[in-house]
């Protein structure tokens, strides 16, 4: 290495540059991997190339202000690049297929869509709803509380970085086996039992203390999640779209309002978008944050006071990348320039280099553009409220980013080099991965077969930790997680968010992990279906997705294949459905010791239920109704918790057949319209059983069913009907004297009586041949799916 | 006084989060109700310009030591003379969850002999331990003197929804049976958590969902004028927060939170 190409600054503080002009290829990989760049030979050269132009050296703030920006964190790289298969380029994986889906449906009722921090749809009453997801996966490998509270902070900020007051978060989450052999952890990966309690706990400590209900969400169990926690985060909230201030000129004053700025959360966003190993413990945990739910509770106060005066004409959260993402990205969304006296910034305690403060991700802060004529009406707003608000800088006319500390410029960049330069190629592969079906022996005992699918981690009840959640803060959660006296698992909550009308709000949420070990184009189709299905289930209509992709390395060709693959299947259902993508995000990078991250695409549905008062629980209602399976059953059971159980994967993943299921989907919302389901339930993991079990044991009422008249594509296993996981399939519950409405308006072949609800506390099912294959007592049942992560089990 | 005179102050602080829909359920009964801020409060200085003084619930200043502790010291020093004057007066104080934890840390609850220098219970933390949102059920034990309750019939079960890590009412352990008498006595308890059929938990979880000393959900001060309760009446107040509102073929128009705050409402407008 060549000590001379770092140069102390001749500043009173401290600051270096460095000499890239006259680096080499070698020396410019040295100072990316010596100053925790993250940036690739190719990005360090156009660095060169830019300082060289501009005749001097670059300041360490400079560097680090490229880093942020051009991070895949900021910038998705991956999804915005070019990507070559074989010999087709894909120009922009998120253009090609997420954007174009949504420009394609082109729904009137899209208000902003993929433009700022959160997607918003219009709602009612001139209101519209905001939603985003997050992902918060490296931090919560690191630090399981810190990372998974932040997690929940940022998404939060990202919905009132539109202008929109939080009202309910959600979380999915993926995690290795609870009862993982300790003595197979690889050095520098936590125990997943740790990693599961830690961050429940975190997701819990900052929805409760903000108040703000959490409401929806999943918990997976699966050996790929142990040395890479997968931690979603979402939010939605609402805004009057009138007061949705988007128009930032120069001369704005930037004013930095909430918590003040320490050390915590250095090189997240280039921590986020490298692969976990050994040493990510040490190297990496000042990425991680240190979470202050009170504190963006208060600066939530003030900017909802600050959004309803009108008094600011932009605002955008701290998140990934600090101050250098927040300023750099306001600037040039308004094309603008920026001037900031770093110098200003509050700081927790002193010592901090320009650069750490500019990078530093520290929580709880947002930034607003404000006219100058209204900055002393802002300043108190934020005082009343116990919120820090300084003035940091200007916006500018001239396209420059112009950072200042003590006086003496420490930056000077051109916003065009900042912001156009960032592009990469990547080669994907499309593999398909060797596997065959499994062949055994039907079990005998199908009804023991049925409690231990109950019993396992992905079906059983969540509700030891869905408790923690606080879902009723707000008083407007009207279909609540968990149904009624047994606490049954609804397939969505539905919100009524506005005092002064009936219209309610769906979330949903769907993800098959198991299946994109199979295939990742069948794993999204499958995802979306689950989420809509799911919305659909309570009532919803009109949904619009979020997508949340959590990936391995781009950078090795078949995980870039499968995240095509991926892709294309959002692009395919998406517009088959008629549901267009509102948010979107991707962790990519999500590698350990132990292996990648099975390819995870969460989907998020947010829809809109007309009058709250037609809502539908999944509760089976009264003796006598009659239950009917919709949608067809194939003999799809790779990737199916049946065949974990078992100790197979298989090969038969569920394929969707979308057109087919959006017909059934329109039928099935009118029959919901008229008011005559009774409950409906959506068929997932553990098919057809588990979801009649769930159905009985939560309502408290028994069934009688029978196989033979199941919509049934060649299925010829009783066990095989039971537990298939084929998409686009309810049960529905409707009473006698609706029979013939029903079947009038579902019109559909694919949908049929199979059984009755009964008086008897038991749920007996006939079998192919007549004769009863599973017979069990709800009691008995329901003590199975509590008794995996519960802790009352014992007890009841 | 009239209903629609009744002004309620629902007192804020950093980190009080259910200020809104306990503004939302006075109004809905006809009384004026503000969301006010105690910075506001001290640089207004108009805290007895209202008829009711509510602390709602939320974690204020972060609950990061005793709950409540923070924001009841503060309180103290910054609007004391007029708690003590509304106090005196009689006007009605309602602590709801956080509020409850507020109150006693005030010393304004159970205020055996008026409001004391040091906290006489505790709210301490859930046993089993941790957050717990979830419908319970509650005894009215009240034999007229609370004027939370004064519509709502002694042994009457409610329904409510609970959320809270430290819900557990104790009090010193060497003197709990005598501070028992004496709420007994002086008609101070209010709430105890029961089961469907009105049987007291006696204790035994999840009846009792948090561990407190003999089933204690809620009391009030010896005048009745002062309430506190872990559970959120705000939280059933229609009939669309109901938990089990899908299985029913009619609904009541309210759930059973209203009674609380209709309770004080007539107990208000029958005074002079």
């Amino acid at each position: 290495m060549n000590p001379g190409i770092y140069v102390r600054g001749k500043t009173a503080f401290k600051m270096y540059e460095v000499a890239l002009s006259e680096a080499s290829e070698a020396q410019l990989s040295e100072v990316s991997r010596k100053l925790g760049l993250g940036l690739s030979v190719q990005e360090m050269q156009a660095a060169r190339a830019y300082f060289k132009s501009e005749g001097r050296n670059a300041t360490d703030v400079e560097l680090q202000t490229i880093s942020q920006t051009w991070s895949e964190h900021c910038c998705h790289k991956t999804f915005k690049g070019k990507i070559r298969v074989g010999n087709k380029e894909i120009n922009s994986l998120f253009k090609t297929y997420i954007a174009k889906a949504t420009r394609e449906i082109n729904p009137p009722w899209c208000f902003s869509v993929f433009e700022d921090n959160a997607g918003i749809v219009k709602f009612d009453k001139g209101y519209g709803i905001a939603a985003k997801v997050e992902t918060h996966n490296h931090p919560s490998a690191v630090e399981p509380f810190g990372g998974a509270a932040t997690g929940v902070g940022g998404v939060i900020r990202d919905v009132l970085g539109v202008w929109a007051d939080p009202i309910a978060c959600t979380d999915v989450l993926g995690f290795g086996p609870l009862d993982y052999d300790y003595s197979k952890l690889p050095a520098g990966v936590k125990h997943p039992k740790y990693v599961y309690m830690g961050v429940t706990a975190g997701i819990s400590a900052y929805g409760n203390n903000m108040g703000i209900p959490t409401v929806n969400g999943a918990i997976y169990f699966d050996d790929s999640y142990t040395g890479n926690v997968t931690v979603y985060c979402g939010c939605i909230g609402l805004l009057p779209l009138n007061k949705f201030q988007r128009n930032a000129k120069p001369n704005h004053v930037l004013l930095l309002a909430g918590g003040k700025t320490g050390r915590d959360g250095i090189h997240g966003v280039t921590f986020a978008s490298a692969e976990l190993t050994e040493e990510s413990e040490e190297v990496s945990r000042p990425a991680v944050q240190i979470a202050d739910p009170i504190e963006e509770e208060k600066l939530k106060r003030g900017i909802i006071e600050v959004r309803d005066r009108e008094l600011a004409s932009a605002i955008t959260d701290l998140g990934g990348g600090g101050l250098s993402s927040a300023v750099g990205e306001t600037a040039e969304k308004f094309g603008c320039g920026a001037t900031v006296a770093l110098d200003k910034v509050p700081l927790k305690y002193q010592g901090l280099a320009p650069w750490e403060l500019y990078i530093s991700e520290s929580q709880e802060r947002m930034l607003l553009a404000v006219p100058p004529e209204n900055l002393d009406s802002v300043m108190e707003v934020f005082e009343r409220e116990d919120v820090e608000a300084t003035a940091i800088g200007t916006l500018t006319a001239e396209r420059r980013l112009h950072l200042e500390y003590l006086g003496e410029t420490v930056a000077d960049l051109d916003m065009k080099f900042l912001f156009d330069t960032c592009e990469s190629t990547k080669t994907a592969v499309i593999e398909t991965p060797r596997l065959t079906e499994p062949t055994f022996a039907q079990p005998e005992n199908l009804s023991e077969t049925l409690m231990q699918l109950l019993s396992a981690p992905n079906i059983a009840s969540k509700e030891r930790v869905v408790r923690t959640y606080d879902h009723e803060v707000k008083g407007n959660t009207t279909l609540k997680p968990l149904q009624g006296k047994y606490a049954g698992p609804n397939d969505a909550v539905v919100l009524k968010p506005l005092d002064n009308s009936w219209k309610g709000l769906a979330l949903s949420c769907g993800m098959n992990p198991n299946y994109g070990k199979i295939d990742a184009y069948w794993m999204a189709a499958s995802a979306i279906d689950e989420a809509v299905r799911n919305n659909l289930a309570v009532g919803g209509r009109r949904i619009a997705l979020l997508d949340n992709f959590t990936w391995g390395n781009p950078e090795k060709p078949e995980r870039l294949g499968s995240l095509v693959s991926a892709c294309e299947a959002c692009y395919d259902v998406a517009t088959a459905f008629r549901t267009p993508f509102i948010s979107g995000k991707d962790s990519l990078y999500n590698e350990s010791p132990l292996g990648p991250v099975t390819p995870t695409l969460l989907i998020t549905a947010v829809g809109i239920v007309p009058d709250i008062r037609s809502t539908v629980s999944m509760d089976l209602k009264a003796s006598g109704n009659l239950l009917y399976l919709l949608g067809e059953t194939y003999p799809e059971l790779g990737g199916s918790e049946y065949y974990r159980l078992k100790g197979f994967i298989g090969k038969s993943v569920p394929k969707l057949h979308a057109t087919k299921a959006r017909r059934t989907y329109y039928n099935l919302t009118k029959a919901m319209g008229e008011g005559i389901i009774k409950s409906c339930h959506d068929l997932s993991e553990g098919g057809l059983a588990v979801a009649a079990a769930e159905m009985a044991f939560a309502g408290g009422h028994g069934l009688e069913l029978d196989l033979r008249p199941v919509p049934n594509k060649l299925v010829k296993r009783n066990d095989f009907l039971l537990f298939s996981e084929s998409n686009s399939r309810f049960l529905i519950e409707v009473a006698e004297q609706d029979r013939s409405e029903f079947e009038d308006l579902i019109r559909s072949k694919a949908c049929a009586p199979i059984g009755k609800v009964t008086k008897d506390e038991n749920l007996r099912i006939h079998g192919l041949d007549g004769k009863v294959v599973v017979d069990a007592g709800l009691a008995e049942l329901r003590r199975s799916w509590k008794k995996t992560l519960s802790m009352e089990a014992q007890g009841e | 006084m009239r209903r629609e005179e009744i002004k309620v102050c629902v007192m804020r602080v950093g980190g009080t989060n259910c200020d809104a829909e306990t503004k939302r359920a006075f109004q809905e009964l006809g009384v004026q109700a503000e969301v006010l801020h105690v910075n506001e409060l001290v640089k207004q200085g108009n805290l007895l310009d209202y008829n009711v003084l509510v602390f709602p619930g939320g974690f204020s200043f972060g609950d990061y030591v005793r709950s409540g502790v923070i924001f009841a010291r503060s309180l103290s020093v910054k609007l004391g003379k007029e708690i003590d004057t509304f106090v005196d007066e009689g006007r009605p104080i309602l602590g709801i969850c956080n509020g409850f934890q507020i109150l006693v840390e005030y010393g304004l609850l159970p205020g055996f002999e008026g409001t004391s220098a040091y906290p006489e219970a505790t709210l301490t933390t859930n046993v089993p331990q941790g957050f717990k949102c979830q419908w319970i059920r509650l005894k009215n034990e009240n034999k007229g003197k609370c004027a939370f309750t004064s519509k709502i019939p002694a042994g009457k079960v409610l329904r409510m929804p609970i959320a809270h890590g430290e819900g557990r009412f104790l009090f010193p352990v060497e003197k709990e049976q005598q501070m028992l008498q004496k709420l007994v006595d002086n008609d101070m308890m209010v709430f105890r958590y029961c089961d469907e059929n009105g049987n007291v938990a006696d204790g035994k979880y999840p009846t009792n969902p948090n561990g407190a000393f003999h089933d204690i959900a809620g009391i009030c001060n010896r005048e009745g004028t002062i309430f506190g309760l872990m559970p959120h009446p705000e939280r059933a107040m229609y009939w669309w927060q109901q938990p089990d509102w899908t299985r029913q073929k009619q609904m009541a128009q309210y759930g059973d939170g209203k009674l609380v705050f209709e309770s004080l409402i007539d107990h208000l407008t029958k005074k002079i």
